[in-house]
Order: C-alpha cells, then sequence, then structure tokens
C-alpha cells in the first residue's frame, strides 16, 4: 500500500484501509473495492484480473484469496451511476446505501466469465485425467462463492437494516452452495477411487463431522450466548444512558434554578410545577419525551391539558387538571377550550391565593363539559362594569355564539366556578 | 382543623381518649422509602396535641412494614406505593388477615405521588380505603385520615376522574346492572370530587348529609374492588394496565 506507508507521521488522518466494495459490485466487490483503494478506474483492474486468469488461473486463485481476507465496506470508485446507488453519510463515519438496484452488470459479468473460462479450457493442454477433474472443481468453486456472497450480504444487511427481506431466498441460496460443493467433492471422490468406496468414505466423513460437532459445540453455544448477553447488557446500558441524559439536562438544571431562587415561593413553585409536568410526561407517556410535543393539539383532552400547563407557567398558579373520556376537536369543542382557557387565566389571576385550581373535562355522548373552578375570594359579575369585556365576551359571548351555554356561580365554601358546555358538531359522532 | 371536627363529632364521643382536637384520636403508622418524606409528613401531622393524630411507627419497605404494622396495630397506614420490595400492594396482601379483622381492623389510605391509573386503580383493588396524593395539604391529610379510621373512603379528584372514566368507557350495560354500573347519584358525586370540591361541600351543593356523601363515595370503592371486575379488567387491558 504505497499511499498509506507514504503518510506523514504527524498526519492526524488514520492509514486508509483496503475494503471491498458493497455498491456496484459483480462478484465480490474484490475489483472495485481495489479501484477504489488504488484510485484507478474499475475496468482496469477487472481487465488485470482477467488477464492473470489466463496465465494458468493465477487471477482466479488472487481473486479468491482477497474475498476471502479482505473485509467488506462500503465505498470504492464512487462515480459509476450516481443515480442508481446513492450514500449518505453515517454518524460513525460509514455512508449507508439509500438505494440498490440489481444492474445488468453481473449479468454480463458472468457470462463474460463462463466466455473466459471457455477459452481458458480450450487453450490449456491437460490430459484427459486432469481435464475430468475441472468439472467438479468448478462445481465447488461456485457453491463456495454462492455462500460467500450471502455472508457479505448479511453483513450489509445490518447497516442497510434491509431487515429479513428475502429470508427463503437467503435459505435457497445457502443450501444451493451446499449441494454444488457437496456434489464437486463427491464428483471428486468417485473419479479418484471406485464408486464401491463411496459409502465408506461418506461414513467416516460423517463420523469426523459428528465428533467435531460434539467437541466444539458446547464452545460454539456459550459463544453465541455471550454475544447475546453482551448486546443485551449494551442495550440496557444506552437506555440507562438516555435517562441519566434526561434527568440531567431538565430535573438537575431546574433543581439548580430553585436553589438559585429560593427566596422567591411562587418562582420556585412555577418551576417545580412545570418539571413535574414534564417529568411525568416523560415517564408515562409510551413514546415521545415530553419535549417536542405536536405543536397543534387535536383532541379535547390535549387541548385542556395544554392550555392549563400554559397559563400554570404563566401565572405560577398550580392547575390541577382531572379529564374523563376524550373526543376529536371540531369548530365548537375549539371555542370551548378557548373559553376555558379565558376562564384559567381569570381563576390563577384573581382566585390563585386560595390554592389550586381546580379544572374538570368530560366528554360523554356528544356533550363536553368543562369546570374550571378557584378558591378565591369569590366573583359577581352584575358588579363588574358593564364596559369590561373578560368574562361577558372571552366566556360567555363565545360559548353562546357556539351554541354552548356557560354558568358562572359561586361555590358555598368560597370561590368561583365556571361551568362551559357544549354539544359536538355533528360530524363527528 | 374546626371545620374537620364538626364533621366527626362522633370521634370524640366514642374514643374519649384525652387530648387532640376535639378529642379525637388515632394511632398512624407511615410507610415510605423516602426518609425526608416520612419526617415532613411527621412534622406536619405528628404534634398529637392539635391534630390528634398519634404516629406510633415508620417502615421503609415492605418487610419492615408488615412487622411493624402487625407490632403496633394502628387504626390507620398512611402507604405508599412505591416500596422496595413489591410495593404498596404487596403490603396489602401481606396483611389482608389484619385489615378483614373484625374487631379493630387495620385500615390502608394510600398516599403516592404517582397518579397513574394503574398505580391507584391498583391498590383500590387490593384494599386500600382511599387514595390521597403527596400534595396535599397538612389539614386535609389529617381529616383524610379520620375518615378512613371511620371506615369511609376518601378519593382525590383524580382517582374520582379515573373511576367515571372507567365505568363510562363501556357504553354497553353488563348483564347484571344493578350490581356494576354506578348509581347516578353515586356519578353525581364522584363528579363533584372531580371537580375538585369538598365532601362538605358537596353535602351542601346536592342537599344531602356528608353521611350521604361518604356512603356514595363507600358504595363506588365496593363496586370498584369487588362487582366491576370484568369491566375493570376489560377496560384496564384495552389501555394496557395490566
Amino acid at each position: 500500500m504505497p499511499e498509506a506507508a507514504s503518510l506523514p507521521l504527524d498526519d492526524p488522518r488514520p492509514p486508509r484501509k483496503l475494503y471491498r466494495s458493497s455498491d456496484g459490485r459483480w462478484l465480490g466487490g474484490v475489483a472495485r473495492g481495489l479501484a477504489g483503494h488504488l484510485g484507478l478506474p474499475v475496468v482496469w483492474v477487472r481487465l488485470v484480473f482477467v488477464g492473470l486468469f489466463m496465465a494458468d488461473g493465477l487471477g482466479a486463485l488472487l481473486y479468491a484469496a482477497f474475498w476471502f481476507f479482505v473485509p467488506l465496506g462500503v465505498g470504492g470508485v464512487g462515480d459509476q451511476k450516481p443515480s442508481l446507488v446513492g450514500t449518505e453519510s453515517w454518524p460513525d463515519g460509514r455512508r449507508r446505501l439509500v438505494a440498490r438496484k440489481p444492474d445488468r452488470g453481473q449479468i454480463v459479468a458472468l457470462l463474460l466469465m463462463v466466455i473466459v473460462s471457455m477459452v481458458f479450457v480450450g487453450s490449456v493442454d491437460l490430459d484427459s485425467a486432469a481435464k475430468a477433474y475441472l468439472v467438479p472443481a468448478v462445481l465447488v468453486a461456485a457453491g463456495v462463492a454462492l455462500v460467500w456472497r450471502q455472508a457479505d450480504n448479511a453483513r450489509r444487511a445490518r447497516w442497510v437494516e434491509v431487515g429479513s427481506r428475502r429470508r427463503t431466498l437467503t435459505l435457497l441460496r445457502t443450501a444451493g452452495g451446499v449441494l454444488l460443493v457437496t456434489a464437486g467433492v463427491t464428483v471428486v471422490f468417485v473419479l479418484q477411487g471406485s464408486a464401491a468406496h463411496l459409502g465408506a468414505v461418506l461414513q467416516a466423513a460423517l463420523a469426523v463431522l459428528v465428533g467435531i460437532t460434539l467437541l466444539a459445540g458446547p464452545y460454539l453455544v456459550r459463544m453465541t450466548q455471550d454475544l447475546s448477553e453482551e448486546r443485551l447488557m449494551r442495550i440496557r446500558a444506552q437506555e440507562r444512558a438516555e435517562v441519566a441524559a434526561h434527568v440531567h439536562d431538565s430535573v438537575l438544571h431546574t433543581l439548580t434554578l430553585i436553589q438559585r431562587n429560593a427566596d422567591q415561593a411562587g418562582e420556585v413553585r412555577r418551576l417545580a410545577r412545570a418539571q413535574e409536568r414534564e417529568l411525568r410526561a416523560w415517564l408515562y407517556k409510551p413514546e415521545g419525551t415530553g419535549k417536542d410535543e405536536a405543536d397543534e393539539p387535536d383532541t379535547v383532552a390535549e387541548a385542556v391539558r395544554r392550555n392549563a400547563a400554559e397559563v400554570e407557567d404563566k401565572h405560577g398558579v398550580p392547575i390541577e387538571v382531572v379529564i374523563v373520556g376524550d373526543c376529536p376537536l371540531d369548530e365548537r369543542t375549539g371555542a370551548q377550550m378557548q373559553a376555558a382557557r379565558e376562564a384559567m387565566v381569570n381563576a390563577a389571576k384573581y382566585g390563585g391565593e386560595g390554592g389550586a385550581v381546580q379544572v374538570y373535562a368530560e366528554v360523554e355522548g356528544k356533550t363536553v363539559f368543562v369546570s374550571v373552578r378557584d378558591r378565591g375570594p369569590g366573583f359577581d359579575l352584575d358588579a363588574i362594569p358593564t364596559d369590561r369585556m373578560g368574562v361577558r365576551e372571552s366566556i360567555i359571548g363565545r360559548m353562546e355564539r357556539n351554541g354552548g351555554t356557560a354558568r358562572l356561580r359561586a361555590v358555598p365554601g368560597g370561590g368561583t366556578e365556571v361551568e362551559l358546555e357544549m354539544e359536538r358538531a355533528e360530524k363527528t359522532s | 382543623m374546626s371545620d374537620a371536627t364538626e364533621a366527626n363529632g362522633t370521634g370524640a364521643a366514642e374514643s374519649g381518649l384525652p387530648g387532640g382536637a376535639g378529642g379525637r384520636h388515632v394511632r398512624v403508622v407511615l410507610v415510605d422509602d423516602h426518609r425526608m418524606f416520612r419526617a415532613g409528613v411527621q412534622a406536619e401531622i405528628g404534634r398529637t396535641a392539635e391534630t390528634g393524630v398519634e404516629v406510633v411507627g415508620e417502615a421503609a419497605d415492605v418487610d419492615q412494614a408488615v412487622a411493624v404494622i402487625t407490632a403496633t396495630r394502628p387504626e390507620v397506614v398512611l402507604l405508599d406505593v412505591h416500596l422496595p420490595g413489591g410495593g404498596g400492594v404487596e403490603v396489602l396482601r401481606r396483611c389482608a388477615a389484619l385489615t378483614a379483622d373484625a374487631e379493630q381492623p387495620v385500615r390502608f389510605l394510600a398516599l403516592s405521588v404517582s397518579d397513574a391509573a394503574e398505580d391507584v386503580i391498583g391498590v383500590i383493588r387490593g384494599g386500600a380505603r382511599g387514595y390521597v396524593t403527596k400534595t396535599i395539604t397538612g389539614a386535609d391529610l389529617v381529616d383524610s385520615i379520620f375518615r378512613v379510621q371511620e371506615g369511609d373512603a376518601v378519593f382525590s379528584p383524580r382517582l374520582a376522574g379515573f373511576v367515571l372514566d372507567a365505568f363510562a368507557s363501556t357504553d354497553a350495560p353488563p348483564v347484571d346492572e344493578d350490581l356494576d354500573r354506578l348509581t347516578q347519584r353515586e356519578r353525581e358525586v364522584l363528579r363533584l370530587i372531580a371537580r375538585g370540591y369538598a365532601y362538605k361541600e358537596i353535602a351542601k351543593q346536592l342537599f344531602i348529609s356528608v353521611k350521604t356523601v361518604e356512603s356514595h363515595v363507600s358504595a363506588v370503592l365496593r363496586k370498584l374492588q369487588l362487582s366491576n371486575r370484568h369491566e375493570l379488567t376489560r377496560w384496564a387491558t384495552a389501555r394496557r394496565l395490566v
């Protein structure tokens, strides 16, 4: 590797490693990988291999060796048909395949190989005995190639996350490869001795195979078990790290803020409530972190919760929300939600001293009911000057315009309760 | 506090113990794995002369809790839902004999920071007589303890919401309707609890006595524990709670 050798010592870049290319390959990706590594056109490398193949099959041996020892990677020369094969950067530096179409090149390559082999067989002068071995040798080679490509595919599938697509095809290919190899080996045996010995040879082979399985089996099983266990531990550790990150990001920061504002009771309460809400959302919601919520709520329950949270944050008064049932938002209930929000703001502003504001929403059949209740000094609608439109317009007026009702009343124990009732629109029955 | 005594005049006549507000007295065991929280509750309600609550024992996990409860035989146990060793439900299961005792039953009041539906329904079905969240004020907690001591049920607004949700979500009437459905009145009472009303306020609002309100709530608890198993299971599985 001349390039790697010529790199200066203080270069921070790691030396380039040779990988076999997994995109746009014809057989094992050796030629493409090599071309990418050396900075040559692929065609040249391929021609060199073909040429070497003519020299008593040296090219084939070399190719096989490369295939065996060089790991599969993504890369090579990226100049070929970018419309077919797109790659995008992966966080760990590897590039990921985006789309890959089965190209005609593979078929062409196969045909070319057959032709070349024919020429090779024709040109090489062999006696009849050696020629007889050629067919089984080709069979074995084809089988090995099939299975090895299979292994490459499995490896690539891990990065590209193809999933378990074409499971049967995978099995079929493996079985085909094994069959080819077995057939080739059997033919060799048959050629070497008489067919009469075949049975004994097969028995011996089977015995050896069983022996090896018995000896190595436990180790293999334990190794796979260890591997899967280690994987599980890694997943657990990752989850724990995520929890720790969340707790660090939000909870510890909030606690710091609380320590700093310890003398301002209202601010501390507001911070604590907001943090509690966020943590709850994060803990109990099956998906989502509670941080990045959807922009617009589309159900009544969501809208009530959102409004209550916003009012709570803004005015620093705790709002306790109880919701029974749920339904999608429509025009009418949307207006009701706005009225409810106004009622919450009023309750927080004027009745927040007496304790938490209670919000209760219920969806029963076609009726949506919202009650907002505070424990403040109480409220008399008639005593309010007529030019103050907050309650009359924002709450009562809005509800009546949309076909609902709003009631304000004093609660026996002190405080005010606003009751909003609305029928849902017809279509969402 | 004077409000609460007015509503519970019976306690003084029966116990006749000295001290306590209005002569009321209750022996309580605190079960919570957070020492800080136990200390806080102790400071808030443990002044026996003022509140009438005497904390006779504390425990931090399930085994300790069972041991302390068996040894001291308190009237009310304040039980945290999340405990090392199996949680509050496990304590309830292992103290089932004490709860069922006819002479001097031990009653459980769940006190938890969690108001997730599965926690709430779990301990109520385990046999707790009430459920309040840890944000409750000291005075309200004392009031709840005395209510539970007298055998009444105490619901937080949140819990009332869950129960309403559970019974409302099944529109098709079940087979034994009389047993399983909540009555109109019980539903009304639960709605008012969910809206944050105290029992006394509910009584005024509905023109019934506090005792009637309490009996309605107890009826809800009974239905929740026993008769409504099928419905509740269906409800819980539909929401992936069990």
